[in-house]
């Protein structure tokens, strides 16, 4: 299992209270999280990445370990403390305004 | 007894107020999506407890949200918004040509006959339809590849189609308007459109009597009359007694004819209601005196309503979907305001009291008459 902790918009969204532990067969990549979250939280679609391009929101943020991930290819392998669950992936809203 | 619920959205989640016909004592009910912004709520006329939501976010997008048990519980729905075929271009602030690009649903307009069907204006401006309860959307692309297409232009706040009034006698007609591109009908169920902006006259566009680039903020109808349609635009209050075919400025005695809501009592449709706004600089009301202005003649002729309603130091705005009027006998009126407080009128309009003071800004206000 993985662990996802979501921005306060996308947990009211997803009706979720705290991070989320989502199930991914096969290599663990940035790509397969993002699936595998859409999946189980349908309602995300589109809130993350565009439905037809895949292309991240501008304003969202990938972090993983303390390495931002949010311009990796969907390809790239997360590291091994996220894909073992010990690390979180975060989803993060770009702080923006006053 | 019968009862009234509000749908109120906000810059910051959405409210559902509800009293029963006195509308003396109101429950308040949210935030709903709180730090979400709530475009727009409304209810289904054939299924009320069926009320369909528009939120958006800078970061997150577009959603739109649906309840089945008025607004208990809500369920996402389809949030693809995606243009029928390449997308052209439309005019940009600086003249040039740019891409029609989806923001946001600024208004969603259920059918009058089916709770499955709902239409959504959106920005940039286009109208959207969904015939399965908003799973799914379908452009309805004769309105945005309409010839003058490529000459529509954003106002300030976007280029937004705001505004969808359904004739309740001719299934296939629509109106819409669109800051800054004007008013549009059809005839044929949104297959094909014509722009009805005859007898407009805006000062701030090179030709002041052009086909289109008019920024109309509010188009209002009574059912009974749908051939008699009121307009509220950036500045001046007009009226059209032909269906949009020619309109004539009935602004009369305002102290000042820009605004943004535009709305017509329930049972009296020659009585409508706009809220004065200073200006286009100046985005609150003149004065500093929260007035709305009560017409009982079709317009020209114009009273000032203000018991109840802050009369010195008040500089909040009313938007252009923060205004409604239930059906009951006597005519409800209801409007929201910017700094956060909702007003509500059970006498036509002679006496206000707030319901709730201290809301986010509120972007719109839909009322449902309950049985």
């Amino acid at each position: 299992m993985i662990r996802v902790v979501l921005p306060t918009h996308l947990r009211i969204l997803a009706r979720v209270e705290s991070e989320v532990e989502l199930a991914i067969d096969g290599p663990v990549t940035l790509g397969a999280a993002l699936d595998a979250l859409e999946s189980h939280y349908p309602m995300l679609r589109g809130a993350v990445r565009d439905h037809g391009t895949l292309r991240r929101r501008p304003f969202v943020r990938f972090f993983a370990c303390e390495q931002d991930v949010s311009h990796a290819p969907l390809e790239t392998l997360l590291p091994d403390t996220v894909a073992n669950g010990e690390e979180p992936l975060l989803i993060v809203g770009a702080i923006a305004g006053g | 007894m019968s009862g009234v619920r509000l749908l109120v959205g906000t810059r910051k989640g959405a409210f559902i107020l509800t009293s029963d016909g006195k509308r003396e004592q109101w429950k308040i009910d949210g935030p709903h999506f709180a730090g979400w912004e709530m475009y727009h709520l409304k209810g289904c006329p054939v299924a009320p407890n069926r009320l369909y939501a528009s939120q958006s976010s800078g970061w997150f997008g577009q959603m739109i949200q649906r309840s089945d048990d008025g607004g208990q519980s809500w369920e996402t729905v389809g949030n693809c918004f995606a243009y029928d075929g390449i997308p052209g271009t439309h005019q940009w602030y600086d003249g040039t040509q740019h891409p029609w690009e989806f923001k946001r649903v600024w208004h969603l307009e259920p059918s009058l006959t089916d709770p499955d069907t709902v239409y959504a204006g959106v920005e940039d401006a286009a109208l959207f339809r969904s015939t399965d309860a908003g799973q799914t959307w379908t452009e309805l692309s004769g309105l945005r590849d309409h010839e003058t297409g490529p000459r529509w232009q954003p106002g300030a706040g976007g280029m937004c189609l705001h505004t969808i009034l359904l004739d309740p006698s001719d299934p296939k007609r629509i109106f819409v308007a669109i800051s800054a591109a004007g008013a549009f009908r059809t005839d044929d169920g949104g297959v094909t459109w014509k722009p009805i902006n005859q007898g407009l006259r805006s000062e701030y566009i090179p030709d002041p009597k052009a086909e289109v680039g008019h920024c109309v903020h509010r188009l209002a109808m009574h059912p009974s009359r749908p051939n008699v349609l009121f307009m509220q635009k950036h500045w001046d209050v007009m009226r059209s007694n032909d269906a949009g075919e020619s309109w004539h400025e009935v602004s009369g005695n305002l102290p000042s004819d820009f605004g943004f809501p535009i709305d017509v009592h329930a049972h009296e449709p020659e009585t409508i209601y706009v809220v004065p706004i200073k200006s286009d600089a100046e985005h609150f009301p003149p004065e500093g005196k929260l007035r709305v202005y009560r017409s009982r003649t079709g317009g020209n002729e114009w009273e000032a309503l203000t018991n109840g309603l802050p009369q010195s130091d008040c500089y909040v705005n009313v938007l252009r979907d923060a205004m409604a009027v239930d059906t009951l006998d006597s005519c409800g009126i209801y409007f929201g305001t910017t700094g956060g407080q909702v007003y509500a009128s059970s006498d036509s309009g002679d006496s206000w009291n707030a319901i709730v003071r201290d809301l986010p800004a509120v972007l719109s206000v839909e009322v449902q008459t309950l049985p």
